[in-house]
């Protein structure tokens, strides 16, 4: 088998007021059916191996999480070695309902946000409220990273997730690039 | 700049992260009806000065449709509501009303 190779070979910026990188490779599937039937719920559960997370939330435990996409949407992640045997067996469970699993491992890219200026370079690019009250660890947020779709979360504090479609990597490595710039502090969330 | 709620992800955030998609409530006249009743469901629309029933889809969100009560005028939206339905609920209506006493549905 081919080695797998992330979008942007796993760019990386120090030198700025947040420091970015590039995640991955992550094993993603998308799920979508109906997030209430405890079939689905269950098989979910299994596949992401954390518990179900509310609406607007996100569950993460080192490479293994859920994150609530939709009211009909899921976006399951575990290390990327494991996700076709994941997938094939989340599929097997759903077989008899109405619900679709697709492995998006390698139409996305992931990146991390880090620093005690992580949530300042976010919000130049995200119309969402971070402010440490409102947006906190647990939280997903699917939005716009300046032009493009984005969903991000906050594992720890001070640490944002980025996950994107791999088209336009190269985009959003760039706009937080120039977001997260030597000098470019706000001093909005810190006193 | 529009502060608009998605009732189906319940996130509340600035018109950016949505997309406007045309007057809401047309009613359908498809292979059969009359000529005119074709024409005014494909192109005519309404284009009020002031209460307005609009779709609108959470484009960078989660990707759902819903619809939006607004003020052309002044911007005010009076709030959102399912996509579900062929007419405004009532509460939407009445917090128009509470705003626009002289205003009468159309």
């Amino acid at each position: 088998m081919s080695e797998p190779v992330t979008a942007l070979m796993g760019a990386e910026d120090k030198v700025g007021i947040a420091t970015i990188t590039e995640g991955g490779p992550l094993g993603m599937i998308t799920l979508r059916g109906d997030l209430s039937d405890k079939a689905l719920k269950k098989a979910a559960v299994a596949a992401g191996g954390v518990t179900m997370p509310e609406q607007g939330h996100c569950n993460n435990e080192g490479e293994k999480g859920i994150a609530w996409m939709s009211p009909d949407e899921l976006l399951i992640m575990c290390p990327y070695v494991e996700v076709h045997d994941r997938l094939a067996d989340l599929q097997a469970k759903l077989a008899k309902g109405h619900a679709l699993a697709v492995n998006v491992s390698d139409a996305r890219a992931t990146f991390l946000v880090t620093g005690p200026r992580a949530r300042e370079v976010m919000g130049k690019l995200s119309p969402v409220d971070l402010h440490p009250d409102r947006f906190q660890p647990g939280m997903f947020r699917r939005t716009r990273l300046a032009q493009i779709p984005a969903a991000f979360w906050m594992p720890e504090e001070e640490t944002f997730q980025i996950v994107c479609f791999r088209s336009v990597a190269r985009y959003a490595f760039d706009v937080l690039k120039v977001a997260a710039q030597p000098g470019s502090e706000v001093g909005y969330f810190t006193s | 700049m529009l502060i608009i709620h998605c009732p189906n992800c319940g996130v509340t955030a600035e018109e950016t992260e949505f997309h406007a998609h045309g007057e809401a409530h047309l009613k359908r006249f498809g292979p059969g009806s009359a000529d005119d009743e074709f024409e005014s469901y494909l192109f005519m629309r309404r284009n009020p000065k002031g209460v307005h029933f609009e779709r609108w889809r959470h484009q960078y969100g989660c990707g759902k449709w819903f619809h939006v009560a607004r003020d052309t005028v002044t911007l005010e939206v009076f709030g959102s509501y399912s996509a579900q339905t062929t007419e405004p609920p009532e509460e939407i209506l009445q917090a128009i009303r509470d705003r626009r006493p002289e205003w009468e549905l159309t």
